[in-house]
């Protein structure tokens, strides 16, 4: 199976860790990704709050380079890991196929610089491609570690499930759940799953922002999560970077890893903490620190 | 009487602006403000509506209302994270996250947003970063929006900057795509013309990149 990969700046940036883990993962489980040349930003939410045709511009520009390259195999599988471009590029996609007087002056744009779109794109989060194309069982048989005895809480967060995502629910997905459970961990019930994290206010409105992230990092700890697996960049960012700066700020310390799900598959997968960016994280993760030894089949300790 | 960033609360018919909210009815889909029953779900779903200054149900209610120059000076529609909690509750179907957008576009474009709050500056930064170069310099954008709005915090955030740079998350390197006359152009096109939806015109796109 092959795909266009579309990164994201974030994920050239702050997320790094996420492409990192996320290319070694799709390359032990043999998927071909090849990242989509010359991509230009997706807009995020930042350039919709000043023009949301442009925006839409953005997208359609990464869509005709995506069917360009793509060429004989008909339609592009474009496969987004960033929660914020998956809803941008999702987004530009409806609006180009809903709104003809849209359509039509994106199609003009397009054409002063020799590009076209045809309608030939699909937009694919890796969740997706993880749990529909290839399926948990063929994940589980690749599984060389097993996370037996870790609880993960899977935060999805809000832009990849809402409003625009038809591969999971919008209240209460299950994808990342499945991947988890696939690697051999528990997952924790959190009803908070799908709750904004704060986006961009943690570094804006910092106390607004950041006491939406520590309400989910305490749910999380209640609910008995060892570790919380995340799925977009500034999600990871704000849920792990500001943990010092909350617990000082707020009424109970927190303290717990904060992972993109590919580290977490990877770990499962036997892959090495440098292939996994592990030493990016702030709070420290290794596969050992978690994982209960195996003795006979039997788990021991904590 | 109480005054709230320089406008008076209390509000004669005669001030309010009758064609406001067709101007946001105007963006695809926006008609269906007029639908809404103030049953307050998106105020209820929203995670941000604790510390806004108007819930996103009084918003929708002042839209109709003609309150323009309230809802577009508000913090509300800047708190607004864009998470589609209440656009995909709403019974009435109103997309409520995207008439948020609408209203920060107007904002900008009539410059009535909140003086010196961060969340409009950042948009404008974000924007001017990946309108020059097709791609967003995260450091550099944060860097330019502290030193416009609180040369202090970035201070504060030095050593948040020193962490991330050891870890190689943070860096002030130009992002940028190869073929940007190719993403200019396609750019360009857009401003010659006025568009239907609110904020998208050539003035104030100017604006917004200087």
């Amino acid at each position: 199976m092959s795909y266009i990969y579309y990164p994201g700046c974030s994920l050239k940036g702050t997320g790094r860790a996420y492409e990192e883990s996320l290319l070694s993962v799709f390359k032990a489980l043999d998927i071909k990704l090849e990242e989509l040349d010359d991509w230009n930003c997706c807009g995020a939410t930042s350039y919709m709050s000043v023009s949301e045709l442009k925006a839409f511009a953005l997208c359609a520009r990464n869509f005709a380079l995506a069917e360009r390259q793509a060429r004989d195999s008909g339609m592009a599988d474009l496969v987004v890991p960033c929660a914020a471009c998956y809803l941008g590029l999702n987004k530009a996609k409806r609006y180009l196929d809903e709104y003809p007087d849209i359509r039509k002056k994106i199609d003009e744009a397009l054409a002063t610089a020799n590009l076209a779109y045809n309608d030939h794109i699909r937009i694919r989060h890796p969740l997706d491609v993880l749990v529909n194309d290839i399926g948990g069982e063929r994940i589980t048989e690749r599984v060389t570690r097993p996370l037996a005895g870790m609880k993960v809480a899977c935060y999805y967060g809000c832009q990849i499930v809402r409003p625009y995502a038809d591969f999971d629910d919008q209240e209460n997905p299950q994808s990342m759940n499945i991947l988890v459970r696939a690697l051999g961990a528990e997952t924790v019930d959190w009803p908070l799953k799908t709750r904004c994290c704060g986006g961009s206010l943690s570094g804006t409105i910092q106390d607004v922002g950041q006491r939406l992230s520590y309400i989910l990092l305490r749910e999380a700890i209640r609910r008995g999560a060892d570790v919380i697996a995340t799925a977009c960049p500034l999600c990871q960012f704000n849920l792990e970077c500001y943990q010092k700066e909350m617990s000082r700020r707020y009424d109970k310390p927190v303290h717990i890893p904060v992972l993109y799900f590919t580290q977490l598959m990877g770990v499962a997968l036997g892959l090495s903490e440098r292939q996994l960016a592990l030493q990016r994280l702030f709070v420290p993760f290794t596969a050992g620190s978690v994982v209960p030894e195996t003795v006979g089949g039997q788990h021991v300790g904590n | 009487m109480e005054k709230w960033q320089g406008w008076d609360k209390i509000r004669y018919e005669s001030e309010l602006s009758p064609v406001f909210a067709y101007e946001i009815a105007s963006i695809p889909g926006g008609d269906k403000l007029f639908n809404c029953i103030q049953c307050g779900t998106c105020s209820g779903m929203c995670p941000l509506s604790p510390y806004m200054d108007y819930t996103p149900r009084q918003i929708i209610a002042m839209i109709r209302a003609g309150f323009k120059m309230e809802v577009l000076s508000s913090y509300t529609t800047w708190l607004c994270a864009s998470c589609y909690s209440c656009t995909v509750e709403c019974p009435k179907e109103i997309k409520l996250t995207d008439i948020m957008y609408a209203a920060k576009r107007l904002a900008i474009r009539e410059k009535v947003y909140p003086k010196r709050f961060p969340i409009p500056i950042l948009a404008s930064e974000f924007f001017r970063s990946v309108e020059d170069s097709g791609r967003s310099s995260e450091g550099r954008i944060l860097v330019r929006l502290y030193l416009k709005t609180n040369p202090l915090n970035m201070i504060k955030q030095a050593a948040l900057g020193f962490k991330l740079m050891i870890r190689g998350r943070f860096s002030l390197k130009k992002e940028g795509v190869k073929r940007r006359d190719e993403l200019h152009r396609v750019l360009k096109y857009l401003e010659k013309e006025r568009m239907v939806q609110s904020g998208d015109d050539p003035v104030m796109m100017k604006e917004a990149a200087l």
